[in-house]
């Protein structure tokens, strides 16, 4: 089928708008001309298999004419590391940043290569703070081998070179060679030893506010997606697991879709049913159809009143210490000031936009596979294994992602198309695609947990003892990883190690991992996305019955440079302490999550009737070193609108042992009409870790665990009614008494 | 045979005439810009104009439509010109994921053919049925100012 999009790169618009607006162009887009010399990411952005002759290495390509292609390892799914990773990549290369396209690694490759390319995994925020070293090294040795290449044409000493705007320089003669002209000798070269990396002080285009490289593409429904894929002959399936996690099909009875139009075959897993059909709206309206007998076991009798029961009641059961400074436990046995409080949290699926779909062609000795994965280099390796192939004969083809907050890094949709295509022999190629409602009812959840805090208070306010016990869910259990001494980093974060605060003298964090038969995953900013809205709404709590300002009450338990530095910025930018309007109220919550210090201050309106309005909210962030303000930016007004869709409505019940959710019907998620006005600001502290590196910290999850604690904390600041269960469309607010 | 009118173009395709727009578009006809994302109209990932009004096209049958002109993602831009909503989104980078952007971005369109300055209340009536996942909202209102501004 022939795609008539017309395909218009970023400059080809340019060029369109200086005609219809005569030499105005440049401001056609943004003031200055950033703009104009962004390079792109084009519509379909995988590499090629095979290396190029034109590589200078493996992670860059220079054509005759100096143009740049950089190869980025990661996903792109929004998170703006497609654009970010080539500007680390270009500052190394020393190329001009007008003349520059990126495109996706190649996976095969990255097998073939002894994973040149790393791990490929987009989660956790790492796409910058764990790639730098080796993606600048990379920009620096095609940059390295570049100069060799011209000193030796010149014979002179390469240290007499130097690299700069896709050129190479020798100032005592004045001559100079472009890339261009370079890069079939530098490819030759091999370096006696590695150059070494800039340091972030010595960058010039990384670490400016520089637009991202997609935006085109996809304002235009160019950029493609998984679901885009359209293969010559290519079929389409839909396919319903067993709504009971783990449960099992018995039966199928398939005479009502006899005879449909474009029906080709119905395939039976032990778990799951798929119609395969020529067009992706027959295959599923026929499964729709068809008469299904699952067997859910024992788990079909469960639900979410007895598990939260059960997550409340292993409150008073055993804990595993994670933490244990000082003697919290004496401390708050002494304390003549005590404050106790229990949390919860439900499950929460992902509902990325684009449903989980994969498109496989699977052949005799060759697995083609197209689909945006957050871990392409894994989930290559799981199709190998399904297809009885090896992972060399895998050929992963990564398109755009429409969403990935962790769901896109398990490859449960290639698992399901594999599987389709080998029991249904199917030859052609085949695009598996979940529907909405399989998406949400076969998620890997956020776990569900349920929480108490104790503090103890000195008779001046003083913070001088956290005990805290646990009970969640363990994402490594549910994952098959394995759980060392009973304690799940993913579990703690937020109320473990991972905390802002350094100068609390006795804290305890006791934890039991409960899990369901319900699968549970990472679900953006991980554990703390239930873990700090826990923790910041109990500081908050302690503030309060200290009688101290929630900001510096803050402030008295860190001394940390990023922490300090992160409070000083929101005060800064929000106006704290400005008396509000009845009904009005300001929280402050404060994180460490990813790598990163983020803390925010949302406003709220809260009506006589307890309906909730988010007004504004105020965002300050370290991470440290970044790349691409920008980007950063969009990051958190962003990653805080997901946690407030959360703290607000976010929910998956299970009834007869079942996601009771299925669609965006029963699944509400934030609109335009929940969305706050948002302003955001860096407070980069910079800085080396205890190595002697330069500090990193992730973006992409920093916003989205301390805005449920900011809007929680604003509620007790307009009612003085604390929001302890969440989310918070089930809290009558009027119902509840104030503290 | 249903005869479709697709960003001006005549579009001849032999489907159910109960097949929603939206998979006529993606499947039949090739234009893939318009998303899927949860087929009972409660998204707006599949937005298109029909006869300038957004429309839901996972819930609309092709033989509803017959004799309207669609307008899709793929028929904004004319000639590698773009409509001063595409320009104003790029201007702004409302794109994370990008996957909502081409209803957000249609739904914007109709919004300012019928309300040139439209203030924050009419954003928030027009563009409510358009979820984003990855919370573009607040570039998406300040990028709709910016294309009613004329300075796009």
């Amino acid at each position: 089928m022939k795609n008539t999009t017309q395909t218009l790169s970023r400059r080809q618009i340019l060029v369109a708008g200086a005609t219809l607006s005569g030499g105005m162009a440049l401001g056609l887009f943004i003031p200055g001309t950033a703009r104009a010399a962004a390079p792109e990411l084009e519509p379909r952005y995988w590499a090629e298999d095979a290396p190029d002759p034109r590589e200078v290495n493996a992670w860059v390509v220079i054509e005759p004419d100096d143009s740049v292609t950089l190869r980025c390892p990661m996903a792109e799914m929004g998170q703006g590391t497609g654009s970010g990773l080539a500007m680390l990549l270009a500052e190394e290369l020393e190329c001009r940043w007008d003349n520059v396209k990126v495109e996706f690694a190649s996976v095969n490759r990255n097998i073939r290569e002894n994973t040149l390319y790393g791990d490929m995994v987009a989660a956790g925020s790492r796409g910058i703070r764990t790639t730098w070293p080796y993606v600048q090294q990379a920009g620096a040795s095609a940059r390295a081998r570049l100069v060799q290449a011209a000193a030796s044409k010149w014979n002179v000493p390469a240290a007499q070179c130097e690299a700069r705007e896709s050129k190479v320089f020798h100032q005592p003669s004045g001559r100079s060679l472009r890339y261009g002209e370079l890069v079939k000798d530098a490819a030759k070269i091999k370096l006696s030893t590695e150059p070494a990396i800039k340091a972030p002080e010595q960058f010039k285009l990384a670490g400016t506010r520089q637009p991202r490289l997609d935006s085109a593409i996809k304002s235009t429904g160019q950029a493609l997606y998984g679901i885009d894929t359209r293969e010559a002959g290519q079929l389409y399936a839909s396919i319903m697991s067993c709504p009971v996690f783990g449960g099992k099909l018995v039966s199928v009875d398939d005479s009502a879709i006899q005879g449909r139009r474009g029906i080709k075959q119905v395939v039976k897993l032990d778990d799951a049913v798929a119609v395969v059909a020529d067009n992706y709206w027959r295959a599923n309206e026929a499964l729709k159809k068809l008469k299904v007998t699952w067997d859910g076991g024992a788990a079909a009798k469960t639900d979410s009143a007895q598990f939260a029961r059960d997550y409340r009641d292993a409150l008073d059961g055993p804990m595993v210490t994670a933490r244990n400074d000082g003697d919290a436990k004496s401390a708050i046995a002494k304390s003549a000031h005590v404050v106790e409080a229990v949390y919860e949290t439900p499950l929460l699926a992902h509902a990325t936009m684009e449903p989980c779909n994969a498109t496989v062609h699977l052949q005799k000795d060759r697995l083609d596979v197209w689909m945006g994965s957050q871990s392409p280099l894994q989930n290559a390796k799981m199709a190998a294994q399904e297809a009885g192939l090896k992972p060399e004969q895998v050929y992963f083809h990564q398109l755009y992602l429409g969403g990935g907050f962790g769901r896109r890094t398990f490859g449960d949709e290639l698992r399901h198309a594999v599987r389709v295509a080998k029991a249904g022999n199917i030859t052609q190629p085949l695009q598996l695609l979940w529907s909405r409602e399989q998406d949400m009812r076969a998620d890997r959840y956020r776990p569900q947990s349920a929480i108490r805090l104790k503090g103890a208070l000195s008779p001046d306010g003083k913070l001088e003892a956290i005990f805290i016990q646990s009970v969640c869910g363990s994402i490594q259990r549910s994952t098959g990883q394995k759980v060392a001494n009973g304690l799940d980093p993913t579990s703690l974060e937020g109320i473990g190690p991972s905390v802002p605060y350094n100068k609390v003298p006795n804290w305890y964090t006791g934890q039991m991992l409960k899990n369901t038969h319900v699968p549970v995953a990472y679900w953006r900013s991980v554990g703390g996305s239930q873990n700090s809205f826990y923790l910041e709404s109990f500081i908050d709590e302690l503030a309060h019955a200290a009688g101290k300002d929630p900001l510096e009450f803050r402030r008295s338990l860190t001394d940390r440079v990023d922490s300090i530095a992160v409070l000083n910025k929101l005060a800064e930018i929000s106006g704290w302490g400005k008396p509000m309007a009845a009904g009005r109220g300001r929280g402050i919550s404060l994180v460490e999550n990813h790598g990163a210090v983020g803390g925010q201050i949302a406003e709220v309106t809260v009506k006589p009737s307890g309906e909730v309005r988010v007004d504004r909210v105020f965002a300050a962030t370290d991470a440290y070193h970044v790349v691409n303000p920008n980007l950063v930016d969009a990051q958190i007004e962003g990653g805080a609108v997901f946690g407030m869709s959360a703290m607000l409505f976010g929910e998956i019940t299970i009834q007869n042992g079942a996601a009771a959710q299925g669609n965006f019907n029963d699944y509400r998620v934030a609109r335009m009409t929940d969305a706050p006005e948002m302003v955001t600001a860096l407070a980069l502290t910079g800085g080396r870790d205890d190595k002697g590196k330069p500090k990193w910290g992730g973006v992409g999850e920093c916003s989205t665990a301390p805005i449920a604690a900011a809007i929680a904390n604003a509620i007790f600041a307009a009612t003085g009614k604390r929001v302890r269960s969440l989310p918070f469309k089930n809290v009558k607010l009027t119902e509840l008494s104030s503290l | 045979m249903v005869t479709l009118t697709v960003n001006g173009q005549q579009h001849q395709i032999d489907v159910e005439p109960e097949m929603p727009l939206l998979w006529a578009l993606r499947n039949e006809i090739g234009l893939t810009g318009t998303k899927y994302g949860c087929g009972i109209a409660q998204c707006g990932a599949c937005t298109v104009l029909m006869d300038g009004h957004p429309v839901r096209s996972c819930m609309l049958a092709v033989s509803s439509v017959q004799g309207r002109e669609i307008t899709t993602i793929e028929g904004l831009s004319q000639n590698g010109t773009l409509n001063k909503v595409q320009e104003a989104w790029i201007a702004e980078d409302v794109p994370q994921c990008g996957y909502c952007q081409s209803g957000q971005i249609l739904s914007a369109t109709a919004l300012l053919s019928r309300t040139p300055h439209p203030d924050n209340s009419d954003i928030d009536a027009a563009m409510a049925g358009n979820i984003c996942r990855c919370g573009t909202y607040v570039r998406i209102r300040r990028a709709i100012h910016r294309a009613a501004s004329d300075k796009a």
